[in-house]
């Protein structure tokens, strides 16, 4: 039952036949035929303005919904362009497929228009990249990677396609197996491992668990909940893992590492077991590996083998899906925990954690009567959204006091650029996820710097009528780079201001859209609550004080039990 | 120290690039690679010599494991296990000493496989250190081109080979199951 068909629509079947509904992409030379075919799809396209943003846009409708995400671009430059966004998709373990056009097979290697080497250029950048030259080869191709994609730990995968296969005919054979002899995935974990886990858990004085984005990559948020209460131990989540446990949630310490909080990372110093589940005790977590944690015992979930006593050597590894493991754990905990008895150790230590908590609230209210403080305007944004609004961010002091301040009760709410950093991910990552969610109150909050780095989506926003708003937390520098001038380089700035920022109620009704500008305190609320009840997009520029620091931090290569608490006097500062 | 490690991987277009760009990412240099076709044709099996810190081996070896194309990685830098290398030399001699490297190269086992009135092209095999010692020896006669293949390895142990069975993928059913799924 075999049919003459196009590559392109070939290719368009297997998208359908992986439940692909969206693409993110740009067409160009090459991808003509593709597009062409893509008028008789029932798949939507979604036309962003540069390529980079594709591969954003395409994260934000990952990670908002848990689905693979597929971007589109042509060969050579759009391919390139796609580079940013596949490393930052690498880093964060994100599940997409990229489709990009390459010159006719007979002009690979011969310096063609717009000829790039894809598949060498995103060797790296990639979980596993393809080069299809042969048409037949194309079914086959495409399940391998969305299979590799979304499976064992998620990641990017590209798919090069010569112009010749796009416009070729064969006879299309839908595929129903894939064999993939040596790549290996790791679910269940290893039955005495996990009781012996569990069991450490229940004899530990001064247990921690330490989740993060392999919870929320894996949706074992319910999972996680219930080994957290089945320990009761203190729960601290990475920036990846914001909302695998409800902020609300008693047990929610908050963020540890470099901006993390007081008690989050005094916990992590004094406890006596590290329950790890689904981090890589990232160096922004961890501060000096030497001196991180240096009295406790690891446990250590993850399903990638190669995270097991990379940083930090683990006493018990587990290598498994999160999904099928924190399970398991809690069965045996359940089991075991009435023969234990009353854990006096335990709640000395949970007398010391309310304690440091108390110490150091990071909630605190910072506000002055004619600024407006950034931790002001993101406590606004929190008691506006109450831990249910879908926040992206781009990177820098913003990010981490979105990190801090905003409460996140359900995961797949916060999505920012953790791994890599880049900037200008906020915008076209909320478009992805407002695209994939459009009942949803989709917030992207900006720096200067990383807003004008993303800019031309704003065309795209007003074209698809996207509710997203943005927020532009504008002190009118690099802010994060600024205060590592202003506290480790004697305040010598050097190109961190960022002048000339437009007038955001032109720019934004330059497009079609309302935008507004405040700087004053009394304005917020109205202004965000606007923002908010205004329906489509909405461009909100926030002048915040210009020179306020993210604190807590642990300056870089310091032990996380040595954190600058607050501004530092100005001594420091010259 | 070098580190031998050995793997059996599909002989499929990149995949030896994407052995080689482990290294590579972490600056590693590498001293030998022999890749070829092994009884199945569709894989190929490659021995790595490389110096690799050794608190960097273990994780090396699980960044190959993970590679798609990889079936399996081994350190054999300690593992039972026989390297041997191969190398082609041509020596120039004068007529006086002829003999001795004739006897040289009978102590160490060595083939002549060309002889000409310049002097002769000879083909070693053995362990890296041995090849070593008669380069050492027979620069002593004069002037030599060498052209070493490579180390490659043999595991004594056998190794059970894991590998996954085909996954069911595509078809009609799943589309619809994920479709009604997620969102």
């Amino acid at each position: 039952m075999s049919q003459l068909m196009s590559g392109s629509k070939i290719l368009l079947e297997c998208l359908a036949r992986e439940g692909v509904d969206t693409i993110f992409g740009y067409p160009g030379g090459v991808t003509i035929p593709f597009y062409d075919a893509m008028l008789d799809s029932p798949i939507q396209h979604v036309l962003v303005r540069h390529e980079q943003n594709a591969a954003f846009a395409a994260q934000g409708y990952v990670r908002s919904t848990g689905k693979v995400g597929v971007c589109c671009a042509t060969s050579g430059p759009g391919a390139t362009n796609l580079v940013t966004g596949l490393v930052d998709a690498m880093m964060d373990s994100i599940p997409i497929v990229a489709i990009t056009g390459q010159v006719p097979t007979k002009l690979i290697g011969s310096d063609a228009f717009q000829e790039a080497d894809t598949f060498g250029i995103t060797r790296s950048a990639t979980k596993h990249n393809y080069l299809v030259k042969n048409i037949n080869e194309l079914p086959a191709v495409i399940h391998e990677a969305f299979y590799i994609a979304n499976s064992g730990r998620p990641g990017p995968v590209l798919v090069d396609i010569t112009k010749d296969v796009f416009q070729g005919n064969a006879h299309y054979v839908p595929v129903t197996s894939i064999h993939l002899p040596g790549y290996k995935v790791y679910t269940e974990g290893h039955t005495g491992q996990i009781r012996r886990a569990a069991q450490m858990m229940l004899e530990a004085e001064r247990p921690m668990v330490y989740a993060g984005g392999g919870v929320v990559l894996s949706n074992s948020s319910d999972e996680l909940r219930e080994l957290v209460e089945l320990v009761d131990a203190p729960c601290v989540t990475t920036v990846m893992g914001l909302g695998a446990l409800a902020a609300d949630h008693p047990n929610f310490i908050s963020m540890p590492g470099m901006h993390g909080s007081y008690a989050a990372n005094m916990a992590m110093y004094g406890t006596d077991l590290i329950i790890a589940l689904g981090v890589r005790f990232d160096d922004r977590v961890t501060g000096r590996l030497n001196s991180f944690a240096p009295h406790a015992r690891v446990i250590h979930v993850d399903i990638d083998p190669a995270e097991i006593g990379k940083n930090r050597n683990a006493d018990l590894p587990i290598v498994g899906d999160l999904k099928r493991v924190m399970p398991k754990l809690s069965a045996v905990l359940a089991e075991l925990k009435p023969g234990i008895g009353e854990r006096t150790g335990l709640k000395a230590w949970w007398k010391q954690v309310r304690a440091w908590m108390d110490e150091h609230p990071l909630r605190k209210p910072v506000t002055s009567p004619d600024e407006i403080k950034p931790q002001h305007l993101m406590a606004e944004i929190d008691r506006l959204t109450n831990g249910e609004a879908i926040v992206t961010s781009d990177v820098g002091q913003h990010q981490m006091w979105s990190a801090q301040l905003i409460r996140f009760n359900k995961p797949r709410l916060w999505i920012n650029s953790g791994g890599l950093g880049s900037m200008g991910f906020g915008l076209p990552a909320a478009l992805g996820a407002q695209y994939a969610n459009p009942d949803k109150l989709v917030i992207a909050i900006c720096g200067d710097g990383g807003f004008q780095m993303s800019l031309p989506e704003l065309a795209t926003l007003q074209n698809y009528g996207l509710n997203v708003k943005v927020i532009i937390m504008n002190n009118g520098y690099l802010g994060m780079v600024r205060q590592w001038q202003e506290l480790f380089y004697a305040n010598r700035l050097s190109q961190v201001t960022l002048d000339s920022f437009p007038d955001v109620e032109k720019l934004a009704g330059a497009y079609g859209f309302k935008g507004r500008t405040i700087e004053h305190p009394r304005d917020l609320r109205d202004a965000l609550k606007e923002a908010f009840d205004t329906p489509g997009p909405y461009l909100l520029n926030v002048r915040v004080t210009p020179t306020e620091n993210v604190f807590p931090m642990v300056p870089a290569g310091g032990a996380i039990n040595e954190m600058v608490l607050a501004p530092p006097q100005p001594a420091m500062a010259r | 120290m070098q580190q031998i490690i050995s793997l059996l991987l599909e002989n499929k277009t990149g995949a030896l690039m994407r052995v080689t760009g482990l290294l590579t990412a972490r600056g590693y240099n590498i001293d030998s690679l022999t890749v070829a076709r092994t009884l199945d044709p569709e894989l190929s099996r490659m021995t790595i010599a490389v110096d690799v810190e050794p608190h960097q081996r273990r994780q090396l070896i699980k960044h190959m494991n993970k590679l798609i194309n990889v079936l399996q990685a081994t350190d054999l830098t300690d593992a039972p296990s026989v390297t041997r290398e191969m190398l082609l030399m041509r020596v120039r001699s004068a007529q006086e000493t002829r003999t001795a490297i004739l006897k040289e190269a009978e102590i160490f086992g060595v083939r002549v496989v060309d002889s000409t009135l310049e002097g002769f092209a000879l083909e070693a095999t053995g362990d890296i250190e041995k090849l070593d010692e008669f380069i050492d020896i027979m620069r002593s006669y004069g002037e030599i081109e060498v052209t070493r293949g490579g180390a490659v390895a043999v595991s004594l142990e056998s190794k059970k080979l894991r590998l996954s069975p085909p996954v069911p993928r595509g078809a009609e059913e799943t589309r619809l199951e994920e479709k009604n799924g997620v969102i």
